[in-house]
């Protein structure tokens, strides 16, 4: 009887990780770890850094301007992800029901290949409030001047818009990848019974989507967290501070005023939320076994 | 994972600013031996001037060769931080009054006092008052390069259509209550769409085509592009001492006078509102033909009389307030970096930037007035030869009492931020002026205690 043990394979496994994780350790471990250690000192750059303890900390938890960041993060958030994943799943069920156009999906994804900067130069062209194209269709219309990013109620949902603009197409393709493993027998049987493409909807496609749903919600809302460039460029986290969210108050703090502890801090801050993020996202996923069986 | 890989580049945004991958490979050398300078500068306009200063230089100091290098304004700071932080600055670079007192107070810059005491540099040859803002006590840390100073801009054929004399700009005036001749003028150059001006009772402030006046609200805590001006010349001043203040006063009553008046321009509709503005910049919209007059900087002269220009522009003088005509009058320096290898090498060629050999060729090419008044003349005749009047931006330069500093202190940018949400709140009607500037003036001063 021969008693072969199985063959350790961990050894090789590890020298086969070993770039990877070098790559990981000087890219992401040590920089991670330098800006947690920066986030409880006191630095500016130009001197060296002095430990402070949580100070930073307890001054982030009392700066209104930090909470106004969050609160106008959120704010974008929902109506970033809200109108994004609604507009999407519409287009994927177009898509997925009446065409299967390849033209039509590459078309889609355009607006997504168009780097941010220039999503945002675009449209503070379109909807600037004395020369925009958008304001003189209103005024042909009879409709007065919108300050699109100057007006303080108008100016997230602008940036929230415009985003949703460049993005929709691409969680459209995500969502329609999903559709596809939908088999389409269920929609034959279905139609055979007499059901509509809205009861088709509701019963077959949203619930079997559900773990496809569930991933890129998720995704694309912490991608949605760290909304930056298109504030960057278009609002400047104004009027006042109506568009400042958290990404913009870390580049403010870091490299415009060179509170790099504090910056640090902000960022180790929102670094937790967006883990916590994860973490929600971990369980909805295990709990999302798909239903297809 | 994508997740734990975005969390990483939060960090990792903050780690590489911090310096992790940088080197110097600068080493000790013979005097006399092949030494090359890094030079930066900002402005891509004046690039080419300042390559000619140092083609001249290299030619009288052949050992020593200038290598400049030029960013764009906001990365051009980010840079020059980073760059000291790392240990690899430039040896020699053009400083500006909101940025360089952080620079200071890192002890970053050399004091050249003992350079120019030894050399015997004529610091009377600048623009009056320009050396001492780059004084603390009696540490020097730089000599002046340039000056500027704000003026009126209007759309000639606007205004000559508008039935407004060209001349009548000369003498306007202001006051915070009813605007004086400077409200009457802009009142006559706002249009509606039915070609009524704003002095007209049918005047419709809804429907208006030309607006007299373009406002700049993102002007942070100087306001040189508009309030700070007309402010100044209603009596404001910006903090105790300048340079090197540390208590500002922009509770003052008569700074939120003249807010109230640019927000009652507004209301007339002789302005656009803040919440209808556009993000665009002011000469565009002048250039589009959206506006009919706006105060611009010297530093605008190649926009609105240059080719690029789509319509025709002329300069006129800013109105004279209460206590009469005041401009700001902001300069650039040249500073060398504490930690240079060269450092009589970086003095030789500061000494030349700040000498009338290397001013005299900027001014010659007419791009902005270099600080000494000699090579600022040679500018002005520059441009009149190319049939550009700017002669009121030297004038009032030169008026006794006409000019203000503006403010050099620590904590610029963020003084900048707090005063320019303070503005902003105030003409979104959030608050009324009063109320927000004394809370914003707390906040500033809350920054040096």
């Amino acid at each position: 009887m021969s008693s072969t043990k199985p063959r350790d394979d961990r050894r090789a496994a590890w020298l086969f990780l070993l770039p990877v994780l070098v790559g990981f350790a000087v890219f992401y471990g040590y920089p991670a770890a330098r800006g947690v250690w920066y986030s409880v000192t006191d630095y500016n750059m130009l001197n060296t850094a002095t430990y402070v303890g949580a100070e930073n900390y307890t001054k982030l938890l009392q700066d209104d301007q930090f909470w106004n960041a969050m609160l106008v993060t959120a704010w974008y958030v929902v109506l970033n992800i809200g109108s994004q994943t609604l507009l999407a799943l519409g287009i994927a069920t177009l898509m997925h029901r009446l065409t299967r156009s390849v033209v039509l999906r590459a078309t889609l994804l355009l607006p997504w290949l168009v780097p941010n900067v220039t999503i945002g130069l675009l449209w503070m062209w379109l909807l600037d409030t004395n020369l925009g194209f958008v304001n003189q269709l209103l005024h042909t219309v009879g409709l007065g001047p919108v300050g699109f990013f100057t007006d303080e109620t108008w100016a997230m949902p602008t940036v929230a818009g415009i985003n949703t603009w460049a993005y929709t197409g691409y969680t459209a393709l995500l969502l329609y990848a999903g559709m596809l493993q939908i088999p389409q027998y269920l929609y034959e049987g279905a139609s055979i019974d007499g059901a509509g493409e809205w009861r088709m909807f509701r019963r077959i496609t949203l619930p079997l989507l559900r773990p496809v749903l569930a991933l890129v919600l998720v995704v694309s809302l912490i991608g949605s967290f760290q909304i930056f460039d298109t504030i960057a460029v278009t609002t400047k986290g104004g009027p006042v501070s109506a568009t400042q969210v958290i990404y913009y108050f870390i580049y403010l703090q870091a490299f415009k005023y060179f509170h790099m502890g504090y910056a640090a801090a902000a960022a180790v801050f929102l670094a937790l939320i967006l883990g916590v993020l994860t973490a929600i996202q971990m369980r909805l996923l295990r709990a999302s076994r798909s239903d297809l069986a | 994972m994508i997740r734990t890989s975005r969390v990483g580049a939060a960090l990792l945004t903050l780690a590489v600013a911090a310096g992790v991958a940088a080197c110097s490979s600068t080493t000790e050398e013979e005097p006399g031996a092949a030494v090359t300078l890094d030079y930066w500068l900002w402005d891509d306009n004046q690039k080419a001037s300042y390559q000619q200063c140092a083609d001249e230089f290299t030619k009288a100091n052949p050992n020593i060769t200038i290598k400049i290098s030029q960013a764009a304004w906001n990365e051009y700071w980010q840079n020059l931080t980073t760059q000291i932080a790392a240990g690899d600055a430039p040896d020699v670079w053009t400083n500006q009054g909101s940025y360089y007192p952080q620079f200071v107070s890192s002890g970053q810059i050399l004091d050249i006092q003992p350079y120019v005491t030894a050399d015997k540099v004529d610091l009377s040859q600048y623009q009056g008052g320009l050396a001492d803002l780059f004084t603390k006590g009696d540490q020097r840390f730089g000599l002046p390069k340039d000056w500027d100073t704000m003026a009126l801009v209007y759309n000639t054929e606007h205004l000559k259509a508008q039935g407004i004399d060209a001349a009548s700009l000369a003498n306007l005036t202001w006051n915070p209550t009813d605007g004086g001749t400077f409200e009457q003028l802009i009142a006559k150059a706002t249009v509606d769409e039915k070609g009524r001006n704003g002095l007209d009772p049918a005047f419709d402030k809804t429907k208006v085509k030309v607006f007299g006046y373009l406002p700049e609200w993102a002007d942070g805590s100087q306001g040189q592009n508009g309030w700070g001006n007309l402010a100044a010349s209603n009596g404001f001043t910006y903090l105790d001492k300048n340079p090197w203040g540390t208590q500002y006063k922009y509770d003052d009553p008569k700074l939120a006078q003249t807010i109230d008046w640019f927000k009652s321009l507004s209301a007339k509709g002789y302005a656009p509102a803040l919440d209808k503005a556009s993000t665009l910049s002011r000469d565009s919209l002048l250039n589009a033909g959206k506006g009919a007059i706006t105060f611009a900087g010297s530093w605008m002269i190649n926009s609105y009389l240059g080719e690029g220009a789509k319509l025709k522009f002329a300069f006129a003088p800013l109105p004279a307030g209460p206590q009469g005509r005041k401009t700001a009058i902001n300069g650039l320096s040249d500073a060398i970096w504490a930690g240079t290898k060269h450092k009589d090498e970086a003095w030789k060629w500061v000494k030349f930037l700040g000498s009338a050999d290397c001013q005299n060729i900027v001014g010659g090419n007419g791009v902005v007035f270099p600080a000494i008044k000699t090579a600022s003349e040679k500018a002005l005749a520059a441009h009149t030869a190319k049939g550009r009047d700017v002669k009121v931006f030297v004038d009032e330069a030169a008026a006794p009492g006409g000019t203000f500093f503006v403010p050099i202190t620590e904590h610029g940018n963020e003084v900048s931020q707090l005063v320019q949400d303070a503005i902003q709140s105030a003409i979104l009607g959030q608050s009324d002026s009063a109320t927000a500037l004394k809370k914003a003036n707390d906040q500033v001063n809350a920054l040096f205690k």
